[in-house]
């Protein structure tokens, strides 16, 4: 990540100076922090309402229900944690919103799926290897109906807007299988191990 | 008529959860639903407030990186070996934004609609890519900030494995069906 952060500055104040569009990568630094200061304060909003419902959900039993459900899933992609950890609910509700294209309900549970997560981790500044599966599991936007799409297909006067759905879910198919495969064996590489440190109790 | 269902669907189903969980929660279990979505709904906000230096940081390097114009050097230099798949040139942008940016890569596609229409095999294509990949930076640092992670390991190389898989199966599945 530090890498990657430096290499995209790194490249636009060079490419900025070949192109003359220093002006505009100057103002975009601005605006760019000013955007993601709103963008976090704007999910407040919806994360408070989602929370909110989530912590009903989970008083009634309902959480622990679907992760129970989906506990075969949940068990094979992360191992380490226990099994009725209140981690694998919010996982479990954060996928069910995804699939559904509730991205706004989706983000709030992930979140607090992550602060489920960091509870089992003893070295707080580093992802654990459930932390790593899970924003690599997400960031390939498993969803039955990209509707998103669908609707500026629309917009732009397609003919038949939703005949994207079968192709869509053959790509974002891909995307997961990768993601999960890629997670599991990066998380077996001697270098990522060491990172772990010792100390760490093992349970997979 | 399955874009209406869609929509449809889509409005009824947030509605739908917001009575139904505190219904059963009430009836059911005999739960103060009231205080207990006070409850959960407080931590809204730590965790907003959190995530905002990690997002002020990707997004201005996403940010410099877009006005810069350095996509377009990326962009010449992977064309010439989508070339060689016979992936058109013109959907390119797109599927290099989309890592970055969803707005973005939202509006790049959005042009490719005027242009070419979006029943054209560009139009088709960059829509399934649209769908089949993720705002992946954008996820990393909402995802690791909330928690304040710094050190994401392997996080990142697989979530572009991922985008780069979905790219690809985005690819095939299209050929094969349009």
């Amino acid at each position: 990540m530090n890498f990657v952060w430096l290499l995209l500055i790194g490249l636009a104040v060079v490419a900025a100076a070949f192109k003359g569009t220093m002006g505009a990568v100057s103002d975009a630094a601005f605006n760019s922090a000013t955007v993601a200061v709103q963008l976090a304060l704007g999910l407040i909003g919806g994360m408070a309402l989602f929370l909110g419902l989530m912590r009903v959900a989970q008083d009634a039993g309902l959480v622990q229900a679907l992760a129970r459900a989906m506990r075969p899933i949940l068990k094979w992609l992360f191992p380490e944690v226990p099994k009725d950890h209140p981690a694998l609910g919010a996982i479990a509700m954060n996928m069910g919103a995804n699939m559904l294209g509730l991205g706004d309900a989706a983000t709030p549970m992930g979140l607090k799926a992550m602060e489920y997560l960091q509870e089992l981790n003893p070295n707080k500044d580093t992802a654990t290897d459930a932390m790593c599966m899970f924003i690599a599991l997400h960031s390939s936007s498993i969803q039955l109906i990209p509707v998103m799409v669908i609707s500026l297909r629309a917009a732009s006067g397609s003919k038949n807007p939703s005949e994207i759905i079968i192709p869509t879910l053959v790509g974002t198919l891909c995307a997961a299988t990768v993601a999960i495969a890629a997670s599991k064996l990066f998380s077996r590489l001697p270098f990522y191990r060491r990172a772990v440190a010792a100390g760490v109790k093992k349970n997979d | 008529m399955i874009k209406e269902f869609a929509a449809s669907l889509s409005n009824w189903i947030v509605p739908f959860i917001i009575l139904a969980i505190p219904l059963y929660a009430y009836a059911a279990k005999r739960i103060k639903v009231y205080e207990s979505f006070i409850e959960g709904a407080k931590e809204g906000f730590t965790i907003g407030v959190r995530i905002v230096p990690y997002l002020v940081g990707i997004l201005v390097a996403i940010g410099m990186f877009r006005a810069s114009g350095a996509m377009d050097w990326l962009v010449a230099l992977i064309r010439p070996i989508t070339n060689l798949a016979g992936f058109p040139p013109e959907v390119l942008p797109t599927a290099l934004m989309k890592p970055f940016s969803g707005s973005g890569a939202l509006g790049l596609m959005s042009d490719l609609f005027k242009v070419h229409g979006p029943d054209s095999w560009i139009g088709r294509l960059s829509s399934v890519i649209q769908g089949s990949t993720e705002t992946t930076f954008y996820i990393l640092a909402v995802y690791s900030g909330a928690v304040a992670i710094r050190k994401t390991k392997y996080t990142l190389a697989a979530s572009l494995l991922g985008d780069l898989a979905g790219l690809i199966g985005a690819f095939v599945a299209c050929r094969l069906l349009f």
